[in-house]
């Protein structure tokens, strides 16, 4: 059954929705993986295929392709703003700590300086800043791409292994409202792909 | 006729960039660059020089346990330490270790977002090295404290005395300032490594080897929406990690300059600081990267180009260094205070002033003469020599600073200070964990970062036309 259609959610009325594991015997498929020798080329190949109207895939690489996120109109990552409010929210808890350590909580007289002697807590403010902007940094890159997240199921393909190494790759995932199993394979086989092979879930 | 002197049409002739010289020498491809740097790791084969490095590292680490365990056992007593010079050794070396981990974060950030293309074949192993010279140097004013176990009491948490810490004082910034660094270099080189695992990963034919690196990756793969929030994030951490670069060492020479001892009271102090550790950081990078490149034959990606722009920046800081020096006698001098210009002439000819002499010379004299000439920033011999002379130039800079305490106001208060056996062993046995955590790096982590000196190839090869890593991060 994974050679014919396999619907996205919401369709094929009548059916067992086959989408969600009902049998786990029964492969299901994942998408179908193009594989291309130059970066440029897979760049081209996701332009074509978000020109098709596709709108579930991707783009893999063993270094970044800007072209590719560009093609697949993501041309701003969020990144700058979780990382900006993170820097933010350290360097107002830092300045914050200080402020009340050392005028309430355990309040001292140093060389006859006000409680509040804000000069002094600018270089501790600063490192919290920069600690919280590079943690916030690190495990939001984690978390807003999903991972860490061992088991995917383009590690099953055998070809995969070389996207960290010398190929480039587009999947088109089986969501995608459009995809037909021998309709996207034709499609993509005219862009002249080194190999297209169906990736199973 | 003037016309047919001109040269034929350029403009087709002449790259977008102008690139200077290849950074990666011979034919490369993205297969050969990661076996060649992969491989490395994958194979576990070594050779003679690693195991030399590695058994030197492990021997000295042995002086530094049983030192450790001595002092804990007896006490600081063991130092030389006392009134007047009551940080002695333990400072020196503090200090001289986080100058050296700062060349790490200087290149992969500061020479990062100055698109310096070279920095890629030599900011994994220096990030490496600012990581364990970081750990190096907070083994010391925990050693010092007498009672390392209490070492949380530095930081701020709710206790039941109701003390907080007292956030005046630059060494609670210091301490800060350090964390902060250690932590945030930790983050930016895993996560410069974490594609380069993903390719071990996926290069790797042992079990063992697939599953380790596998789960190091985090699962990466690649993917082009992941890479561009991946390159926002390594652009932000290096913007920031510019200032936090230049901030520490200011912050430690704070330590000295909030004080009130002649020559410390220097507001010359943060930049004088700052250009020493990049100096000293720069030294242990070519002095350590010179046999290592020889050991494993990297020579393509760690060309005598790259030594003879590391030797220029050597020679710029060097001369900033020096302007330090002359501006501190300049200033006592100028300055026509009694006990400026007194604590200069003890520092210079008082019973130290051997040491402010060796410091001159291996820091000033020697390295600023031979470092102009082309021929020895690119040989290897000649180079080593000189960084290892700055590496105690640099350490011998921290001990004059340190010893001034022995001369300061009144004669009354006079010292004198000698460091004791377990001072050396314990300074000795610093280095032996530095060795030690460096070579089980090379054994285990790939030096030269695959993903960016792929992306570093030229076009034809494969590669991304001399991209680096944060230039497609919009």
């Amino acid at each position: 059954m994974s050679t014919t259609v396999t619907p996205g959610p919401g369709h094929a009325p009548g059916h067992a929705p086959d989408h969600g594991h009902a049998d786990p015997t029964v492969p299901v498929t994942h998408g179908l993986l193009a594989m291309f020798e130059t970066g440029d080329q897979m760049a081209h190949a996701i332009e074509k295929a978000v020109a098709a109207g596709y709108t579930h895939l991707d783009g893999f690489s063993p270094y970044p392709v800007g072209e590719a996120a560009d093609a697949l109109k993501f041309p701003k990552s969020e990144m700058g703003p979780v990382m900006f409010i993170g820097g933010l929210t350290g360097a107002c808890s830092g300045f914050i700590m200080q402020y009340w350590a050392n005028t309430w909580g355990y309040s001292l007289n140093i060389g006859g300086r006000p409680y509040f002697s804000w000069p002094s807590f600018v270089p501790i403010t600063f490192e919290m800043m920069v600690l919280t902007t590079a943690l916030t940094g690190f495990f939001g890159l984690m978390a807003i791409c999903g991972l860490p997240r061992y088991n995917h199921p383009l590690f099953n393909s055998k070809n995969f292994e070389r996207a960290t190494r010398d190929r480039f790759f587009v999947c088109i995932e089986a969501t995608d409202p459009k995809f037909n199993l021998a309709e996207t394979r034709t499609f993509l086989n005219d862009l002249h792909p080194v190999a297209v092979e169906e990736v199973m879930e | 006729m003037a016309t047919a002197e001109l040269p034929p049409a350029r403009s087709t002739e002449l790259p977008l960039e102008p690139e200077m010289h290849p950074l990666v020498r011979n034919k490369h491809d993205l297969v050969s660059v990661g076996d060649a740097i992969g491989e490395v790791v994958l194979k576990g084969e070594h050779p003679r020089g690693w195991w030399i490095g590695f058994l030197a590292g492990f021997a000295m680490l042995q002086i530094l346990a049983i030192a450790v365990c001595w002092l804990f056992y007896v006490g600081v007593g063991i130092w030389g330490i006392n009134v007047p010079v009551a940080w002695g050794f333990a400072i020196v070396n503090f200090v001289w270790w986080i100058g050296i981990g700062h060349a790490g974060t200087l290149i992969s950030a500061i020479l990062l977002l100055l698109h310096q293309k070279w920095r890629t074949s030599i900011n994994r192993f220096s990030e490496a090295m600012t990581i364990f010279a970081v750990m190096c140097a907070g083994l010391f004013p925990l050693l010092h404290m007498g009672r390392p176990w209490f070492f949380y009491w530095l930081y701020p948490f709710p206790n039941v005395a109701g003390v907080w810490p007292q956030f005046r004082s630059p060494l609670t910034w210091d301490v800060f300032a350090v964390t902060t660094y250690f932590t945030v270099s930790l983050v930016f080189w895993y996560l410069g490594l974490v594609p380069d695992l993903a390719a071990l990963r996926d290069q790797a034919r042992k079990r063992w080897q697939q599953i380790a690196y596998g789960l190091l990756a985090l699962g990466w793969r690649g993917s082009a929406i992941h890479w561009r929030r991946y390159e926002k994030v390594y652009l932000i951490l290096g913007g920031i990690s510019t200032p936090l670069v230049l901030s520490v060492h200011t912050v430690v020479s704070f330590d000295f300059a909030v004080s009130i001892v002649p020559l410390w009271h220097a507001t010359i102090f943060p930049p004088f600081f700052v250009s020493g550790a990049i100096y000293s950081g720069f030294a242990m990078v070519v002095a350590i990267a010179l046999p290592v490149r020889k050991w494993y034959k990297l020579e393509d990606f760690f060309s005598d180009h790259h030594m003879d722009i590391m030797g220029k920046v050597m020679l710029a800081t060097g001369f900033l260094v020096t302007y330090g020096y002359f501006s501190e006698a300049w200033m006592a001098w100028y300055g026509h205070t009694l006990y400026e210009w007194g604590t200069t002439m003890e520092r210079m000819f008082g019973p130290y002033g051997w040491s402010y002499w060796c410091l001159i010379g291996f820091n000033c004299v020697f390295p600023l003469t031979f470092l102009w000439s082309k021929k020895i920033r690119t040989s290897p011999f000649w180079m080593e020599l000189i960084c290892i002379s700055v590496l105690i130039g640099m350490w011998f800079e921290r001990y004059v600073i340190v010893i001034t305490l022995a001369r300061e106001y009144v004669p009354a208060g006079w010292g004198t200070y000698a460091p004791t056996f377990w001072d050396y062993a314990t300074m000795i046995g610093s280095l032996g964990l530095f060795l030690f955590l460096f070579f089980l790096f090379l054994r285990y982590l790939p030096m030269i970062s695959i993903t960016e000196m792929r992306e570093l190839l030229p076009k034809k090869q494969g590669g991304g036309g001399g991209h680096s890593i944060m230039e497609n991060a919009p």
